[in-house]
């Protein structure tokens, strides 16, 4: 699949990797986020 | 909010990328955008999305991040997330 020109909706977690740093990489290879979140499930 | 998304701006070009910290987590949101919420409880109860579900550290979404950018921000949490179990447990639910 490839990124570059694709609408992301990115669901990040706070346990996992968190939304704003998947943001950064996906913009890094072209892609555009339409929705970022950070899930918290404590 | 996914379903707002897709309405606004359609499934064509859309892709979701997950960081959810495990397998188990990364099935059960892959199972729902694509087949819908398996509880049935949510808003996505019923609604089959069939969206592309990948997980950022999954080698083929990661072979495209800027190496410089993914150091920065994943290659630390690479130690702790079982990336093999993650893309296994996606491809299932992706296979159907």
């Amino acid at each position: 699949m490839e990124l570059k020109g694709k609408r992301v909706i990115v669901i990040g977690e706070r346990d996992g990797v968190q939304g704003p740093a998947i943001e950064e990489c996906i913009r890094s290879a072209g892609a555009e986020p339409v929705l970022v979140q950070t899930q918290c499930f404590v | 909010m996914v379903k707002k998304i897709i309405d606004q701006y359609g499934k064509d070009g859309v892709i979701v990328v997950l960081g959810s910290p495990d397998a188990d987590s990364s099935e059960l949101y892959a199972e729902t955008l694509i087949n819908g919420d398996p509880s049935w409880l949510g808003p996505l109860a019923g609604v089959s999305l069939d969206l592309p579900v990948y997980h950022i550290m999954e080698p083929e979404i990661k072979s495209q991040i800027d190496p410089a950018v993914y150091k920065e921000h994943l290659e630390l949490l690479e130690i702790a997330l079982d990336v093999e179990k993650i893309t296994e447990g996606l491809n299932r639910v992706r296979q159907g």
